[in-house]
Order: C-alpha cells, then sequence, then structure tokens
C-alpha cells in the first residue's frame, strides 16, 4: 500500500479534524499532503504521541482528534493503548501505519516484522478492532474516522529492508508490492 | 482510610486540590502512590478533573502537551522513581513551552524502608532541574499551599514554566513496609 496516498486519502475534506503525528515517516505522510493549521507534528519523545492525542481529545470532546503514528512510535508507547482503553474517549482515533521497520532509522526491524499483533494488543485494551486490508477500504475508513466515532487503524506497509526510508517508501509506492495488511479499532 | 479518617492526620491533599480548582486545572495525569492516594481520590470525585491513570509516568508530559495543545491546563502526580521514567518526555514540555506543574511525593530519603528507592530519590531534584524544571520542595504541610499556588501561577501565569513541587518524605510516612 502507497502509505503516502493511503494518508491522503484518509484525511481528504478532513474539516476541522485535528492530527497528531509521531515521530519519523509518519509525519512526513501527513506534511506531504499540504500542511495545515490543525496539524501538530511531534518530532522527539517517541513513544508520545497517542498520548498526546488522548490529552488533546479529553481537551476538546467537541472536535475529532486523529493521531497518526507508526509502529516504531507505537511500540514504545505501548502502555498508552491501555491508557486510552480506560478513558475511551469517542472522538480519538489512533492510525499505525505499520511497515515492520525504524525506517527512519535505517530500516531496522520491528517488532512487528516477527509478528508482534499491534492490532490484538489494541483489542486486549479494549480497543474495537476492525481489519482493513486493501487500499479500496480507505474511504471506508475515512467515513468511520470524519463523523464522531472513535478508532484505530493500523495499516501495514513493509518495505526493502536495505532500502533508506525514502526510497524504500518511494519503491514500495511505485512498485505497488507493499503488502496490504492493517487493522481498524474502534473504541 | 477513609477520606473523613484521613481528614483528622492531614488535609494538605485538600489543600493542593483546591489550588487545583483555583487555576482552572482540568486534566490530571498520575501513577497511583500511597503518598498521593487522598489527592488521587479527590480529583477522581471531582466531575470537573478529568483524571487519567497512566500505566508509566513517561506518559504524563505527552497527556499534558495535549491537553495544552487542546486550551486546558494539565499537572501531573508521581512518586520520585516515576521521574526518572519521564526524562525523554520531559523534552515535549520543553520544546512546546507546555506550562506544567508536577506533584512529587518523595522516596529514597528521610526513613525510607526501602534501599531500592535511594538511588533515584537522591537524582530526582537535580534531574528535575536539568530537564528545565524549576523545583521545590515542601518539608511541611504549612507550606504546601502557598507553594503549589506559586508553582502554579508560575506555570499557568504566562511563564509558561514548568514547575516540580517535591513533597518531602517527611511528610508522607515510609518508614515501614505495605507503603
Amino acid at each position: 500500500m502507497d502509505r503516502r496516498k493511503f494518508v491522503a486519502r484518509l484525511l481528504a475534506d478532513r474539516r476541522g479534524m485535528m492530527v497528531i503525528t509521531g515521530i519519523g515517516s509518519a509525519t512526513y505522510d501527513v506534511a506531504a499532503c499540504g500542511d495545515h493549521s490543525l496539524n501538530f507534528y511531534l518530532w522527539s519523545a517517541m513513544g508520545s504521541t497517542a498520548m498526546v492525542g488522548l490529552g488533546l481529545a479529553l481537551a476538546r470532546p467537541d472536535r475529532r482528534v486523529a493521531v497518526i503514528t507508526g509502529d516504531g512510535d507505537m511500540l514504545m508507547g505501548l502502555g498508552s493503548l491501555a491508557t486510552i482503553g480506560v478513558k475511551q474517549p469517542k472522538n480519538l482515533t489512533v492510525i499505525v501505519l505499520d511497515n515492520g521497520h525504524y525506517s527512519a532509522s535505517g530500516m531496522q526491524l520491528s517488532h512487528t516484522s516477527s509478528g508482534i499483533d499491534l492490532a490484538g494488543a489494541a483489542k486486549a485494551c479494549k480497543l474495537r478492532v476492525e481489519a482493513v486490508s486493501t487500499m479500496d477500504r480507505v474511504d471506508e475508513l475515512r467515513a468511520l474516522l470524519h463523523p464522531a466515532r472513535c478508532s484505530f487503524t493500523r495499516a501495514s506497509m513493509p518495505t526493502t529492508r536495505n532500502a533508506s526510508s525514502r526510497a524504500a517508501t518511494a519503491a514500495a509506492s511505485s512498485s505497488g508490492s507493499c503488502r496490504r495488511r492493517g487493522s481498524r479499532l474502534r473504541m | 482510610m477513609s477520606l473523613a479518617k484521613r481528614s483528622a492526620h492531614t488535609n494538605w491533599p485538600d489543600r493542593i486540590h483546591a489550588v487545583f480548582k483555583r487555576h482552572g486545572i482540568r486534566q490530571v495525569g498520575y501513577v497511583p502512590d500511597h503518598g498521593l492516594t487522598r489527592l488521587i481520590e479527590l480529583c477522581c470525585q471531582d466531575n470537573e478533573i478529568i483524571d487519567v491513570v497512566l500505566t508509566t509516568e513517561a506518559e504524563g508530559p505527552a497527556l499534558a502537551l495535549g491537553a495544552t495543545l487542546g486550551g486546558e491546563r494539565a499537572a501531573l502526580m508521581m512518586q520520585s522513581s516515576g521521574v526518572g521514567n519521564c526524562l525523554n518526555a520531559f523534552s515535549l514540555l520543553r520544546n512546546c513551552a507546555v506550562p506544567c506543574v508536577i506533584l512529587v511525593t518523595m522516596r529514597g530519603e528521610f526513613n525510607d524502608f526501602n534501599p531500592w528507592q535511594v538511588p533515584m530519590g537522591q537524582i530526582t531534584e537535580p534531574t528535575l532541574k536539568l530537564a528545565g524544571f524549576q523545583t521545590y520542595r515542601v518539608e511541611q504541610e504549612a507550606d504546601v499551599e502557598p507553594m503549589v499556588e506559586s508553582a502554579c501561577s508560575m506555570a499557568f501565569g504566562g511563564g509558561n514554566m514548568q514547575i516540580a513541587i517535591l513533597l518531602s518524605q517527611r511528610m508522607v510516612d515510609r518508614s515501614h513496609q505495605g507503603h
């Protein structure tokens, strides 16, 4: 799956939705859609992104809040899934672009490449799960994202290990060879 | 122990809660600690405060950043050992000038039954200073209210500072196990 296109489709017609991005490629993906006054790009404190989204969602129940981040960031903040599961904010969506690698640091393997299941972890934390395996369901995801429903999306986007993150992403995009595997978890 | 029974011994948690209210703190993130039990109870029972129990103190600075982005004020509460868990996350507060007050119940100092608490307890305050916090120690109950009041004024009164109040172990009995 082309992560740039996936994110762009997801954020189309976002209106007043606030977006928090995690350190790494997810920030590039969101920024590539065009900057927006309601974007907030985290560029430090790996593992913190979902919690920033929680604080914002609790403070602004009138707004939709989307966290868009990667598997490495989510793995480092795995406990935050439990914290979010306790609060169950209906206006928060966590979207994990899972490529199984630390793409910003040189494409080292992450735990999800060994089968560690972020969707399963989120489900265990009382988040509602809905799997999305193809780009065809992005519009469906967006429809679920924009109204007042809380969700967690996981989209797996493996790339070649030896390439740099940007090159790998570009290659995956052009070849269309990405595995299409994703999960959606709604709270 | 019930709130009523506790109040016969001390009311510094009530005073801190009252200061939180006066300063419009809306989100309180915490990892449970014996010394914070009553204050946590007060916050949880308060419909105007959103209490967020954290799996690790490291989630706290991120919560505070999110609250600030949404226009709300946040305070964090943790044991001194939790300060060590937060170090990298504190960079969010500095980078974004997030006003934040952290209440730290000290361990590893006066008469602690647990020697494993000593290493982090000994470096808690200098660590906070290195992370950019203004730190203030409270040794006795009479100082709690003015100290926390000042901390909130410094943090939320326009300075956008990060303030840590260190509640001395003298204020919380840690002389025996079970705490």
